[in-house]
């Protein structure tokens, strides 16, 4: 087995990036999530890989949409409000149909907000954050190994449909520090003819551009990306299921808080409530089918979130609310105990709603 | 289990805990001013991290005052303020000669920059341990000659020379007896290569006790509410 090493979240990230062949880092520096530019500008420089420090977030996507637009595995990282910040370049890389790859390490919000972690960024990710009918893939780690795996998978996912995947996490998962495995594994190389690499008079110039003068064919085009978008939804949906088997009440949570929710599941399991978990490990494409299955099954759901909650809007869509949902959240960096879940456990079992 | 009895220590009146971010230097440093006020000394013990946002010293408040012990920290450690703040108490320090202080000073170059500041005032009075603490499973301090650039960016940053190594090579809760002496040929390779002694070991004390050839600080380590369910 491939040797052990005790990584921050955040530096998973960063070197799982390495290891996926991303050479190319544009970031500006935010808390909760500096040590992913604080390990890239210490490896990169020794691999021949390019760290910048630009002079803004707004700066740093604009280099990713460049350097994307070469050709090349690229990525910024940021925290909730340095995200908003990035959300035009998110636009125009979506409307360019280029792949990138774009970890947000949430805090508390709206506005500066705080430092403290949160999911808060969930609409955001999910449903748009910059202008016009878009979809970007969103993973969401709850782990640090799952930092470091996901972190690969987003860069294929970004570079096999060419679009941009975004790492949701959160200030917890990036600054905890747990031991985690990389495998020894050549990063996929995609065929990407639409790059700007310069023609050496040998082919017609390609041109990386979201701007289209007739309506007609920007609308063609928009067709063109749902029918991809499509075919994510059918194929790429990924969840984990836990002690969902005879399960009477279904917990949904993601990144930090599901393994919170784990613990009060577990706790709650010994009590003899039959309850379980199920957590989206891509909140887009929300694992929509499981959840509807399930909605046959249990009870109720709760979601549990860092947020004023968020994902329970998708809960009720994909359950299409046969049965209640009710959230159990704490917001602004604050974090529920895992005897708050509980708590909301037993208010299910009881049928109170 | 067998307790901390593993080593009688000399202590000097300061003990200043430095080396790359994530290496464990919190959590031993709120054990090594436990283990003093087990001893009976006076201990004042300073959160001098200027860099990171979460998992601080102030963690440990319920604990440290349990034992009697004084903690300096930011007043925003722990808050939404992300302010790299020095408590204005932690003159105390060096101006109090009647206490035994224990630094916890923050991660790689940048963290050290806020020793530099009491720098003169430690070296003036020279009853001081710098100790490196070393994590050989942390990728930026993986090899000898990592662990030596870091070391060099933080003496460089703070200003003060390191005495001593502690070796805290672990791999979380999947540390074994094994991967502390696994780990000994990398400690000594460090102290082979900076001329600095090993003053300590230290890990969990779960497994401290099956580790009696080697000077042992136990650690006893917080759980955290994101744990996973055993």
């Amino acid at each position: 087995m491939a040797e052990r090493i005790l990584m921050k979240g955040n530096e998973a990230i960063a070197e799982a990036a390495i290891r996926a062949g991303c050479r190319h880092y544009f970031g500006y520096p935010i808390t909760p999530q500096t040590e992913i530019a604080a390990y890239m500008a210490k490896k990169m420089p020794k691999i021949g890989g390019v760290f910048l420090q630009a002079e803004s977030e707004i700066a740093s996507i604009n280099m990713v949409y460049g350097a994307s637009a070469a050709g090349l595995r690229v990525m910024t990282s940021s925290s909730s409000p340095g995200i908003s910040l990035k959300a035009e370049g998110l636009s125009y890389i979506a409307g360019s149909d280029i792949p990138a790859l774009v970890v947000n390490v949430q805090r508390g919000g709206p506005g500066l907000g705080g430092i403290q972690p949160s999911q808060s960024d969930y609409f955001q990710a999910t449903k748009g954050g910059g202008h016009g009918d878009y979809r970007m893939i969103v993973l969401a780690p709850a782990s640090v190994q799952e930092m470091a795996s996901l972190t690969i998978k987003g860069f294929d996912l970004a570079d096999k449909y060419s679009m941009t995947t975004m790492i949701l996490a959160d200030g917890t998962i990036g600054q905890m520090m747990e031991p985690i495995t990389f495998e020894d594994a050549e990063p996929t190389v995609y065929e990407k003819p639409w790059a700007l690499t310069g023609t050496e008079c040998k082919r017609k110039h390609n041109v990386v551009n979201s701007l289209y003068l007739k309506p007609d064919e920007l609308e063609k085009k928009n067709f063109e990306r749902f029918e991809k978008y499509a075919e994510i939804e059918k194929n790429e949906a990924m969840w984990e299921e836990y002690m969902m088997e005879d399960a009477e009440i279904c917990v949904v949570a993601f990144g930090i808080t599901s393994r919170i929710a784990k613990n009060a599941v577990a706790e709650a399991r010994k009590a003899g409530i039959k309850v379980g978990l199920i957590r989206p490990i891509t909140l887009w494409p929300f694992p929509t089918e499981v959840l509807r299955a399930a909605a046959d099954k249990v009870k109720a759901f709760i979601s549990v979130e860092l947020s004023m909650g968020q994902m329970i809007e998708d809960v009720k869509l994909a359950t299409e609310s046969k049965k209640p949902v009710t959230l159990c959240n704490r917001a602004g960096g604050m974090i529920p105990t895992p005897d708050e879940v509980l708590s909301a456990i037993q208010k299910a079992e009881k049928g109170e709603f | 289990m067998k307790k901390a009895e593993t080593i009688a220590m000399e202590h000097k009146r300061l003990t200043l805990f430095a080396g790359h971010y994530g290496s464990g230097k919190t959590n031993i440093a709120v054990n090594y001013a436990v283990r003093l006020a087990e001893e009976g000394k006076k201990v004042c013990i300073a959160d001098l991290d200027i860099v990171n946002p979460y998992f601080r010293t102030k963690d440990s408040e319920k604990e440290l005052s349990a034992h009697g012990i004084d903690l300096i920290s930011s007043r925003y450690a722990n808050t939404n303020v992300d302010l790299p703040a020095i408590p204005a108490e932690s003159y105390r320090l060096v101006q109090d000669r009647s206490i035994f202080g224990v630094v916890d000073i923050g991660g790689d170059d940048r963290g050290a920059y806020a020793l530099g500041r009491f720098a003169d005032a430690i070296k003036a009075e020279g009853d001081y341990r710098m100790a490196f603490v070393i994590n050989r499973h942390r990728p930026l301090t993986s090899t000898v000659e990592d662990t030596l650039e870091i070391m060099k960016e933080i003496e460089t940053a703070c200003g003060i020379q390191f005495t001593c190594i502690v070796n805290n090579s672990n791999i979380g809760f999947e540390t074994t007896r094994e991967t502390v002496l696994d780990s000994v040929a990398y400690a000594e390779a460090v102290s082979l290569a900076t001329g600095l002694p090993i003053w300590l070991h230290t890990v969990e004390q779960s497994i401290s006790g099956e580790l009696s050839e080697l000077p042992i600080l136990p650690l006893t380590l917080q759980k955290k509410y994101f744990d996973l369910p055993q």
